[in-house]
């Protein structure tokens, strides 16, 4: 054979997160594929066509909603179940909330995404998941580096960082007790650029968010935030209208905006080379401290 | 552009999370944020703290040291790479073989003022048995020894000098300051002696393994699929990854362990048939008659076999706190088959450093043996050093479900 078989960066990313999704598939008896219409997840999908079809995906589609997310992204979510003709389970953060199970946050910026967690894991044993497919990428953040590909949670669905299992060469030990779970992150080795190329390659939608449009913000710690029901405005905020896009898409109280003239997948791209700041530079959530993902992810965070 | 996976190897302050810092760092892969971040952090002799980018857990920023395995990326226009930074001290043979499992090439660093130190040993022996087919040896902190050529090649001579009894098929050395960044990403001006490439030149330019070109074809079977619609009524495809070599419509195809026979019929993707199908894709492979075929099972082409044996002799790495003992049954994963096996005995273990062969009763943790395993039912497998995706191994202990072994087949 000639060295024109070698397969691209993007064709061996691919493989390997199809192996790893058939793994799953293989290993688990009640997996499930997080969703949440965001461009990691949408990828997710897209490669789960690529690992099963022409059969069913071996799990749902599951969405854990805060309540606080854009419409943009849940009409997406909707349509993309709808036409792939996949099962779809969305649980609310709100209901938890409601039965006293989760807590909101106080303050000026309170955000959702901790007690998240709280809906993650009631879902989690009303299904008996055993497996969690996340879109989740070790670039994103530096705890997230050192996760593993199927990272073991304890029953509190807790992540202890210093007793994970050695993973050797594609060899994937899903072996779990009853209550136990796995969170499998079949991307982990796609950086932020890595996934857009695999967007342009595949011609995979997104939702508007990611293009650059015209928006309401405020400026919040530097950061630039769409104004919604969500956040509360007071006398210091200014509400000014500029071309922004989405870099990342979460909650609404949590996700910044980027001014942006990007409105195709090749201008981002183009962006993206040039940025000197990270994606996760405009989640709120993040620059809380340190920590601040280690934290929520020892507390079941996904 | 294409991978290229390494791992970073060399005793405790011999400078790796340095060396990662600054290729991170001049080839401006780390974003203003991350900086500004290990700004607030605070310096070290008056610059910022590169070693900072790769200790992501809290507990490895209080303790300053590296507890576990982090990946790096960071690619230029010629390449995307990905870093497995190893901790150099704790548990250091387990964390070493899990990183270098993934790898393409090692790096092993020597402090320049130390030379060549036991822990070079045991990293360079660890990288000789999972057999990466490169060894990067970086000579750093020239900076502390006046930048001397006889220095670098004083360590260069007594490296090879160790290193001929081990299975390195490429070795090559550097003389480097991660600190500074001398010959990291751009050529040294310090040492004018030095007429070879930069480190991240190097690494761009090197020429990758793969098992693509593999005489032998083989492919894991990891799940049958069946979707039984109207429209797909008869379709029963085998989804794997194909491990080494390539596989084409129309080759005879033997099914491992049972031996029964078929012919390609199809190759399936998600974007439509293909004629051909190389290592490492994940294709779906029809074949022409209905034969029992499941998870587990290889398939491979005609008159190329592998070794399909419940007898097995391997090296194993022990990863577990309670030891290993001769008896006692696990379960052993290998590509994509799960089965019991018993360890029937330890014939020796290595002393990493020394290469020394000792008897004893037992493996503990981050101890090296060789073993002999009896299987409850026939396995297929290649030796270790011709395709390592069919020639690795965990042990899983069923009781605790930990992996508690990695092994190379012999």
């Amino acid at each position: 054979m000639t060295r024109t078989h070698r397969l691209s960066h993007l064709d061996q990313l691919e493989s390997e997160a199809i192996y790893i999704l058939r793994e799953v598939a293989a290993q688990f008896e009640r997996p499930a594929l997080l969703f949440s219409g965001g461009k990691d997840s949408i990828c997710l999908v897209h490669l789960a066509l690529k690992a099963f079809r022409p059969g069913k995906f071996p799990f749902p589609l599951v969405h854990i909603d805060t309540g606080h997310n854009f419409d943009e992204a849940l009409q997406f979510r909707d349509a993309l179940a709808d036409r792939i003709g996949e099962k779809l389970i969305v649980r609310y953060v709100q209901d938890s909330i409601d039965q006293g199970k989760a807590v909101e946050e106080k303050g000026k910026f309170p955000s959702r995404n901790a007690i998240q967690a709280v809906t993650l894991l009631d879902t989690i044993a009303e299904f008996k998941f055993d497996a969690c497919i996340g879109g989740a990428r070790r670039d994103e953040e530096k705890a997230r580096a050192k996760e593993r590909i199927f990272s073991v949670r304890d029953e509190f669905g807790s992540w202890d960082p210093k007793l994970q299992r050695p993973e050797l060469w594609n060899i994937y030990n899903g072996k779990i007790h009853v209550g136990e779970n796995v969170r499998v992150f079949p991307i982990s080795n796609w950086t932020e650029l890595d996934v857009w190329e695999y967007i342009r390659k595949e011609k995979i939608e997104l939702p508007s968010l990611y293009f650059s449009h015209q928006r309401e913000i405020v400026w919040r710690e530097e950061l630039v935030f769409p104004v919604s029901k969500f956040i509360s405005l007071d006398g210091t905020d200014k509400v000014e209208t500029r071309t922004v896009r989405f870099r990342t898409v979460g909650d609404m109280t949590c996700t910044a905006a980027v001014e942006s003239e990007a409105n195709s997948v090749d201008d981002i791209i183009r962006e993206i080379q040039i940025s000197r700041t990270t994606e996760r530079g405009s989640r709120l959530d993040d620059k809380r401290s340190e920590a601040a993902m280690e934290e929520r992810k020892k507390g079941g965070y996904f | 552009m294409d991978i290229l996976r390494f791992i970073t190897a060399g005793s405790v302050d011999d400078g790796k999370s340095t060396l990662i810092g600054r290729l991170l760092y001049d080839s401006k892969s780390i974003f203003q944020d991350q900086l500004e971040a290990i700004e607030r952090a605070g310096q070290v002799n008056g610059q910022i703290n590169l070693a900072l980018l790769t200790d992501g857990l809290k507990a490895e920023r209080e303790q300053g040291i590296t507890i576990d395995i982090a990946y790096k990326y960071f690619s230029t226009p010629k390449r995307k790479f990905i870093i497995a930074d190893a901790p150099g001290h704790v548990q250091y043979t387990r964390n070493m073989v899990t990183g270098a499992s993934n790898s393409d090439l090692a790096i092993i660093l020597i402090d320049a003022r130390k030379g060549v130190i036991e822990q070079t040993f045991r990293h360079s022996y660890i990288v000789s048995l999972l057999r990466l087919p490169y060894v990067v040896v970086c000579v750093n902190k020239m900076d502390l020894v006046e930048f001397s050529e006889e220095v670098f090649l004083n360590i260069q001579k007594q490296y090879l000098e160790f290193a001929k009894d081990l299975n390195l098929k490429s070795i090559h050395f550097l003389p480097i300051s991660a600190l500074n960044g001398d010959n990291v990403v751009e050529p040294s001006a310090s040492m004018p002696w030095w007429k070879g490439k930069s480190l991240l030149h190097f690494l761009e330019e090197i020429e990758i393994h793969t098992e693509e070109e593999s005489p032998a074809p083989r492919f894991p079977v990891q799940n049958v699929i069946r979707p039984q619609t109207t429209e797909y009524h008869d379709y029963r495809g085998y989804a794997g990854q194909i491990r080494s070599g390539h596989f084409t419509v129309g080759d005879s195809i033997t099914v491992l362990p049972s031996g029964l026979t078929s012919k390609i019929k199809a190759i399936d993707t998600f974007d439509g048939p293909l004629t051909t199908a190389y290592a490492p894709m994940s294709v779906t492979i029809r074949l022409e008659n209905e034969i029992d075929v499941s998870r587990g099972d290889m398939l491979v082409v005609t008159g190329k076999e592998p070794v399909v044996s419940q007898d097995l002799e391997a090296y194993i790495c022990w990863m577990d706190q309670k030891v290993m003992t001769p008896g006692s049954k696990y379960l052993l994963r290998q590509t994509t088959n799960a089965v019991k096996v018993s360890i029937r005995s330890l014939e020796y273990r290595v002393e990493t450093s020394t290469h020394e062969k000792k008897e004893q009763p037992n493996l503990g943790l981050n101890e090296i043996g060789k073993v002999t395993i009896r299987t409850a039912k026939p396995v297929a497998y290649d030796p270790y050093s011709k395709i390592r995706g069919t020639g690795s191994f965990v042990l899983v202990d069923e009781g605790t479900n930990q992996t508690v072994a990695a092994g190379m087949l012999l």
